[in-house]
């Protein structure tokens, strides 16, 4: 027989104080997080937001008419976006599929996650590193954006590989059955079933992968250049491409290195941190929303 | 029986890696019958039920020897088309699993895998296998909504109907009311019998009671072997094989 206990007894001083001491530690733990993350904003902003002007933004810096201008910065982090994305989305997601829906040899799978799993930890100075070595040097493309595409491509690709396959791996086993027993073909069960239910996942960790981008400064430093003038551009077709592919310069984030350490320009490094911290901005929410959005059906 | 044979399986042995799951199975299914899967856990008929539409192939490590025909074809021959085959022979599974879609596109979904397009023929055949699952009364206002906000048993009648859809010849259901009140699982048992003039259905069952009101014929599974397959109502009152009675009698499994 078991004696009925009531449920309603005090807690013992001792507890109580342990409770209390605990309760402390978290709010003292919140308290100080918070406080940090508002200090960090605010700093940011208070030494940014005051030289950042629309002609910051908009135009490319000149020497002779005492111009400053992040434009061409703007737009090579586009350029490198854009063409990080071009190699990592089919390639990735196309990896991901094969290796969670096609793969059948169970141990080569699990030694690839492990590979890409480590890969994905790694510091972004060794692909910055490997990609100078083979991208600019061995492939020739010397320093250039697109050579800086190329090593996010090695440095993003183990990422949208394993959030692509975490979000597969949610999808329930019986929605593929119900799929299949009804006389679908693999991929055609993959394409109606199995990938809208990991959509949300799958645009959510291209967004964050979009994040890592434009956050990176190691690998781009190494491969991309480090100039600040508009790369783009030329007057006759031919030499429209030639730059197109061949352009080298800055990121927001290498110019930012370049404007505090080779410059002593805080203003206008502190400027390019605002920017950035709108971008960031920008995408979490972007991450969020596309994530919820695409959940609903 | 002289009805006409539609699947026949002869000496059916299946291994999942060294499980023998099913041991020197032959059976002959007759067409526009119910014929049913009886046998304790573990017995094997889900594994038998998922040989006939080969749903078995995505069990790595499966070995199956013996033949099964479906009208007179090997369904396990060099030449098939295992995509033609699971759409002549359907299946309902213990638990209901429609798609994240809307009620319509859930029914919609064989069809639409098959090449029928065209939005009059599309809403024809979902109303059509609504009507025919027993469900159309229950979701013609709501067939734009998510197939997930329906009732278990309503799942489950939505799932008959996704099945129905894409008009297979066999339907095969593994304990389909297994989960069901008794309420969906009657008329899921009035559907089954009224589906059989134009379907052949295979069922799996843990519920005698339901075997003897639905089925035409029943099959006893014990540890992987057809113990004893015939008419329903002689195998339940004149059981020839000694564990067959124990198991209707209750006296194990
Ligand atoms: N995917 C699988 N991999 C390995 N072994 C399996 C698999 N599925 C079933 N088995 C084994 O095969 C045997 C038969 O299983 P099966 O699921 O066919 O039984 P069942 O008669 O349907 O039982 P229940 O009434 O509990 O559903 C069991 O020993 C089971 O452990
Ligand atoms: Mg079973």
């Amino acid at each position: 027989m078991n004696s009925h206990e009531s449920i309603t007894a005090p807690l013992s001083a001792r507890r109580r104080t342990w409770n209390g001491a605990v309760r402390a530690l978290l709010y003292a733990a919140a308290a100080l997080i918070c406080a940090l993350l508002v200090f960090l904003i605010g700093y940011i902003l208070y030494r940014g937001v005051p030289n950042l002007s629309w002609q910051f933004l908009s135009s490319e810096e000149s020497v002779i008419n005492d111009i400053e201008g992040i434009l061409p910065s703007i737009l090579n982090t586009l350029y490198v976006i854009v063409a990080t994305l071009i190699f990592i989305l089919p390639l990735g997601v196309g990896s991901a599929i094969y290796l969670t829906e096609y793969a059948t040899n169970k141990k080569l799978v699990s030694v690839i996650e492990f590979a890409t799993e480590t890969l994905s930890g790694m510091p972004s100075i060794i692909f910055a590193l490997v990609g100078m070595m083979v991208f600019c040097q061995a492939v020739g493309l010397g320093t250039s954006l697109l050579a800086g595409a190329f090593s996010l491509v090695m440095m993003t690709l183990p990422t949208i590989i394993r959030t692509t396959q975490e979000s597969l791996k949610t999808v329930p086993q019986s929605y593929r059955e119900g799929s299949l027993a009804l006389g679908s073909g693999k991929w055609h069960m993959i394409r109606t079933v199995v990938l809208p239910s990991s959509i949300d996942g799958i645009v959510t960790g291209c967004i964050l992968s979009i994040g890592r981008i434009v956050g990176e400064s190691a690998v781009l430093m190494f491969t991309a250049g480090m100039g600040m003038r508009m790369a783009f551009g030329g007057d006759t077709v031919a030499k429209f491409l030639d730059n197109f592919f061949g352009a080298a310069g800055s990121t927001l984030t290498v110019s930012l290195y370049v404007y505090a350490k080779e410059r002593a320009d805080f203003d206008h490094a502190f400027a390019v941190a605002v920017v950035l911290l709108a971008i960031a901005l920008v995408i979490n929410l972007a991450a969020k929303l596309a994530g919820k959005k695409l959940k609903k059906n | 029986m002289t009805d006409k044979t539609i699947i026949e399986a002869r000496d059916l042995d299946l291994y999942y890696s060294d499980n023998h799951a099913l041991k020197g199975v032959s059976i002959a299914i007759p067409q526009h019958q119910i014929t049913a899967l009886i046998g304790p856990s573990g017995c094997g008929k889900s594994t038998f039920l998922k040989t006939l539409n080969r749903m078995n192939d995505l069990v790595p490590g499966v070995r199956i020897t013996g033949t099964i025909e479906y009208n007179g074809e090997d369904i396990y021959g060099r030449d098939v088309d295992v995509t033609r085959l699971r759409k002549q022979i359907g299946m309902v599974f213990q638990k209901a699993n429609p798609f994240p879609m809307s009620i319509y596109d859930n029914v919609a979904y064989g069809p639409r895998t098959h090449g029928i397009r065209g939005k009059a023929k599309l809403d024809a055949i979902v109303e059509r296998s609504l009507r025919d699952a027993a469900i159309w009364d229950e979701v013609k206002d709501r067939l734009n909504k998510s197939a997930l906000g329906l009732s278990g048993g309503q799942q489950q009648r939505l799932c008959i109907a996704r099945a129905l859809a894409v008009e297979p010849d066999v339907i095969l259901m593994d304990e389909s009311t297994s989960a069901l009140d008794p309420i969906s699982t009657s008329k899921i048992e009035d559907l089954a019998m009224e589906l059989k003039s134009r379907y052949t259905v295979i069922m799996v069952t843990h519920n005698m009671q339901q075997a003897v009101r639905v089925s035409d014929n029943t099959a006893f599974f014990l540890l992987g072997e057809l113990v004893e397959y015939g008419e329903t109502e002689r195998i339940f009152s004149h059981p020839q094989d000694k564990r067959t009675e124990d198991y209707i009698t209750g006296r194990f499994g």
